[in-house]
């Protein structure tokens, strides 16, 4: 168990009145990716957004229980959430570059937490790029606008632009489900790159996507995390009948 | 083009078909009938105000008891006023239009006071602002500032173009405050939410995200701000506007010119209405493209705006 | 978890605790206490509009004091034959003495019995402040004998409700001997003209904005809805100056009434200013009814005017209704048309082509004559305060009334 990174303890949420996360229970290892699976509306990208506390800016949500990051509660009254977001780092489904040149879109991390130093600057931007697998594509228009590149591109760039403020942690809401396979690929290859480093955690339905890429699968249903296991494992003999089907594409 | 609504189904005409066809002709007439209108009021005051407007017009000074010359000193006042208007109401407006869509919860009560006081502020009839002029700035602040600092020496309370552009302002306010409210609300929340994601405070995310992204929200209002602020005349009547002044207003604490004042003074109270009527229709002309002119630009730049928001 | 590397361990508590960022903290505040100036505006327009009418709500001799002071300034002593400059013997007799001064008390004495004796507020009367008057009554009934008192307190209750009861006559004569603030011939006026143009622009509107929304192509739509929308950057100061120099000649020639400017072309004018506003929030109502409510009718077979007629046009009638109140609240307040096209005389009559005046056009053209504190002042800003209230209840009722039918209307009770 040493190698834990997330240890969720019991962990609730509501939106108003209505319980959309009900005491899920689960540890993420560190330095692995880990997939978050399930139908819509099951709660996995809801839980995806309560690692790095952005469910904070809906206004009616509450959260019960633990989400232990390195033993430190992140719900604690004492935790600065900006911080939080600073080691989390987050990827979402839809790429979303700032209307900026590639390069102020990596450096805007690095710009808010003060670095203004433009050696410094282009020191990061190249190994965030390099490190995102788009460097060679990218370097001769840094100045170019980010939203001139192709889907692919800016969600590579994006994945850049969360690793130029040296993240722990990497969460990626569904990265690839708007792209085409050839992006998607290299989206997946990039995933496998960046385990080395991060803890990566993904969500998708994509259930071939999981199995190539994740590590650790956690299967979601209605709010409840109904197994969690080695991605082999989840895949090839799940445990609960609810997680058969759902692999097998019987889910009603 | 809706005729053929009505034929759609069958050849025979019916009773309901008739009316319809009525009813939907009326409508139509409606629509015609306004737009008519209004192509009469602008051509009439273009073919009236044309023989006077030249550029000597708009450069020059009245002269001979302002049955002649040009409307120089009016055009000038109506700038420095909603230049001084705009600096005042250009930031209040973004940020208050910034709080209602930035910082404020759904369900707050305060913001709901708040746009219920933006609405009520764009309803208002513009003379109240006027009589808020006179009791506010020019008998309360203006009057007492003279008290407190001029040894009661008469210089801020009385009427000048302070007043009147800051009584313009709050008049003004909610147009700035609705044209930024809905561009900001163009901005995807998924920009907003990248920025959080990188461990961006919200002032952060405002300041290098939002604002930017609202440019042009904050040119439309303040274009519409100040063709507004241009063409009203009841909140100036008593808080600064001037009948006659041989100068430009040269601090603020003078009285000015007003392009709008202009007009109705020449066509009510002039020695001559006769005589000075193309000076009064070439008035009219040079306030009505003003106005209007920025009113397009406005209108183009948030049909930008949306369009970006599809 | 403790054999973690030191290295790796990037999530302490020291790390993540809570930092206090003061340009956050300052820029929330600063950004939360300008939102809140917009209702504060509110309030000080109510407050400093009212404010300066109050004068005529404090005890009632105050306020006939005030009448008095200003009958005095606005008149020529001279027009009152028998005034002397210190005396009002013919009210007042042997109580008069110049330290109590009573010439506030005579004075309105004199405007309940015999106007003629105004005169008698003298010049040095005139450099008192008016606020002085309010404790003159005391101080005179304390010192006066006891009939006396008893006189001075019937007057004095018969000059307040004097003042009050002006208002409710049908003369306004503001600059007189004897002023008179019949607010009845300005309600009048302003009624006539806002439902002529009421009459005018409400249909207008209506039917414009069901056309666009119901009948026309979305091209057609482009087009027309900012031509409209357009009316409303016309100044009023232009449309007043169109309709003064333009449609009274115009329709004086058609109809061939007497006065040239009157309730009828002060009502058209004003039309075209409430046009663009019903317009717009009519159009908005009108293409907020859900799209599923014309598509059920037009399934059932019903044509394209039937659905318009009987299902859009009653499902939007709240925001119709919130447009015509909007459109209600321009004309009742719009100034510049009415001083410029109304003929701005204060007749009482039921003639749409007599000329008339109307509460915004008398604040607009008599406030530059008043005298700050004068009781012609007070009563400018007193309907200052009606119109606000006025356009205040308005808009409320627009806001919360049409708000909450069209909430049950669409969602079900």
């Amino acid at each position: 168990m040493k190698d834990i990174k997330i240890k969720v303890n019991d962990l609730s949420l509501y939106y108003g009145e209505k319980k959309a996360l009900n005491e899920i229970t689960m540890d993420i290892p560190a330095n692995k990716v880990t997939a978050l699976i399930g139908p819509s509306g099951c709660g996995k990208s809801t839980f995806l957004r309560c690692i790095n506390r952005m469910n904070d800016l809906i206004s009616n949500v509450s959260i019960t229980g633990q989400m232990l990051v390195e033993g430190v509660d992140i719900y604690d009254k004492n935790v600065d959430v900006v911080n939080i977001r600073k080691k989390i780092g987050m990827v979402f489904q839809k790429s979303n570059p700032f209307p900026k040149s590639i390069y102020e879109n990596i450096a805007y991390g690095p710009r808010i937490n003060g670095i203004n130093n433009k050696a410094e600057l282009d020191e990061i931007v190249e190994k965030s790029l390099r490190q995102a697998a788009i460097w060679d594509e990218l370097k001769d228009r840094l100045e170019d606008s980010a939203l001139g590149l192709s889907g692919g591109q800016q969600q590579r760039l994006c994945i850049g632009r969360t690793l130029a403020v040296s993240p722990d942690i990497i969460l990626m809401d569904e990265p690839a489900s708007a792209l085409d396979p050839i992006s998607t690929s290299k989206i997946e290859e990039l995933i496998h790159e960046l385990k080395e480093q991060y803890t990566i955690i993904i969500v998708t339905h994509n259930m071939q996507q999981a199995a190539r890429t994740s590590d650790h699968t956690a299967f979601f249903y209605m709010g409840n995390l109904i197994e969690m296991g080695k991605t082999n494992s989840i895949f090839t003999k799940p445990m609960q009948k609810q997680t058969e089907d759902y692999i097998t594409g019987r889910f009603g | 083009m809706n005729e053929s609504e009505s034929h759609f189904f069958s050849s025979k005409k019916s009773n309901s078909e008739v009316k319809g066809k009525i009813f939907i002709g009326i409508t139509q007439l409606a629509v015609i009938l306004i737009i008519a209108i209004l192509f009469i009021i602008l051509g009439i005051i273009i073919y009236q105000g044309r023989t006077k407007f030249s550029w000597e017009f708009i450069s020059t000074f009245p002269t001979n008891g302002m049955t002649e010359g040009g409307i120089f000193p009016a055009l000038i006042g109506t700038f420095i006023l909603v230049v001084v208007m705009s600096i005042a109401a250009v930031p209040f407006g973004t940020i208050t239009a910034l709080y209602l869509t930035e910082y404020a919860s759904e369900n707050s009560k305060f913001a709901a006071a708040v746009r219920f006081s933006v609405r009520t502020l764009a309803v208002v009839p513009s003379i109240i602002f006027g009589l808020f002029g006179l009791g506010f700035f020019i008998q309360f602040l203006g009057a007492g500032a003279d008290t407190v600092f001029n040894d009661g020496q008469l210089r801020w309370g009385q009427p000048n173009i302070l007043w009147a552009s800051l009584t313009m302002s709050l008049l003004t306010l909610p147009v700035i405050i609705v044209s930024v409210e809905e561009s900001l609300k163009t901005i995807p929340r998924e920009l907003r939410e990248a920025s959080l994601a990188l461990g961006a405070t919200k002032w952060q995310t405002i300041k290098k995200v939002v604002l930017p992204g609202s440019v042009s929200g904050i040119m439309t209002g303040t274009i519409l701000a100040v063709s507004r602020g241009a063409g009203e005349v009841a909140p100036i009547l008593f808080t600064g506007a001037a009948y006659y002044l041989a100068t430009l207003p040269g601090s603020l604490s003078d009285q000015f010119m007003n392009l709008g004042y202009h007009v109705y003074i020449m066509s009510t109270q002039s020695s001559d209405v006769e005589k000075t009527m193309p000076i009064q229709f070439a008035t009219t002309l040079v306030l009505l493209i003003l106005t209007l002119s920025l009113n397009v630009v406005a209108v183009i730049i948030r049909s930008r705006i949306r369009r970006r928001a599809k | 978890m403790d054999s973690q590397l030191p290295i790796k361990q990037s999530f302490t508590k020291e790390s993540l605790k809570k930092k206090f960022r003061l340009s956050e903290f300052l820029a929330e505040k600063i950004i939360s206490s300008i939102a809140f100036l917009s209702i504060a505006i509110i309030f000080l327009i109510f407050i400093f509009v009212f404010k300066e009418s109050l004068p005529l709500f404090s005890l009632g001799s105050d306020a006939k004091a005030k009448t008095e002071a200003q009958a005095t300034t606005a008149n020529k002593p001279e027009s009152y034959g028998a005034s002397s400059e210190e005396l009002k013997p013919e009210v007042y007799g042997a109580e008069t003495t110049e330290d109590l001064k009573p010439e506030s008390y005579g004075a309105e004495t004199t405007q309940e019995l015999k106007p003629e004796t105004y005169g008698s507020e003298t010049a040095a009367n005139d450099d008192l402040k008016p606020e002085s008057y309010g404790d003159t009554p005391k101080e005179d009934l304390s010192v006066a004998p006891a009939d006396e008192m008893m006189n001075e307190a019937s007057q004095n209750q018969e000059g307040s409700d004097k003042t009050w009861s002006t208002f409710f006559s049908t003369e306004w004569v503001p600059v007189s001997d004897n002023p008179r603030f019949g607010l009845m011939g300005l309600l009048i006026g302003t009624l006539k003209v806002t439902i002529i143009a009421m009459l005018i622009a409400g249909p207008l509107a209506v039917l414009a904005a069901l056309f666009t929304s119901c009948f026309a192509s979305k091209r057609v739509k482009e087009i027309i809805k900012p031509i409209i929308e357009m009316l409303a950057a016309f100044p009023s100061v232009v449309i007043g100056f169109f309709a003064l120099m333009v449609l009274a000649s115009f329709f004086q020639d058609v109809f061939g009434y007497d006065s040239r400017l009157n309730a009828f072309i002060g009502g058209v004018a004003m039309a075209l200013a409430a046009i663009p506003i019903i317009y717009t929030i009519s159009e908005d109502a009108l293409a907020s009814v859900p799209k599923t409510y014309t598509e059920a009718s037009l399934a059932l077979g019903a044509s394209k005017w039937q659905t318009a007629f009987f299902v859009v046009l009653p499902a939007a009638t709240p925001g119709i209704f919130a447009a015509l109140l909007l459109g209600v609240g321009r004309v009742f307040g719009e100034t510049m048309i009415a001083l410029m096209a109304t003929g701005n005389a204060a007749l009482l009559s039921a003639n749409p082509f007599e000329s008339v005046r109307t509460f915004a056009a008398t604040i607009g053209s008599e406030m530059a004559e008043t005298v700050f504190g004068e009781t012609h002042y007070s009563v400018l800003f007193f309907i200052g305060s009606l119109l606000f209230i006025f356009s205040f209840a308005l808009n409320a009722v627009a806001e919360f009334y049409v708000k909450g039918k069209l909430l049950k209307k669409f969602q079900g009770k």
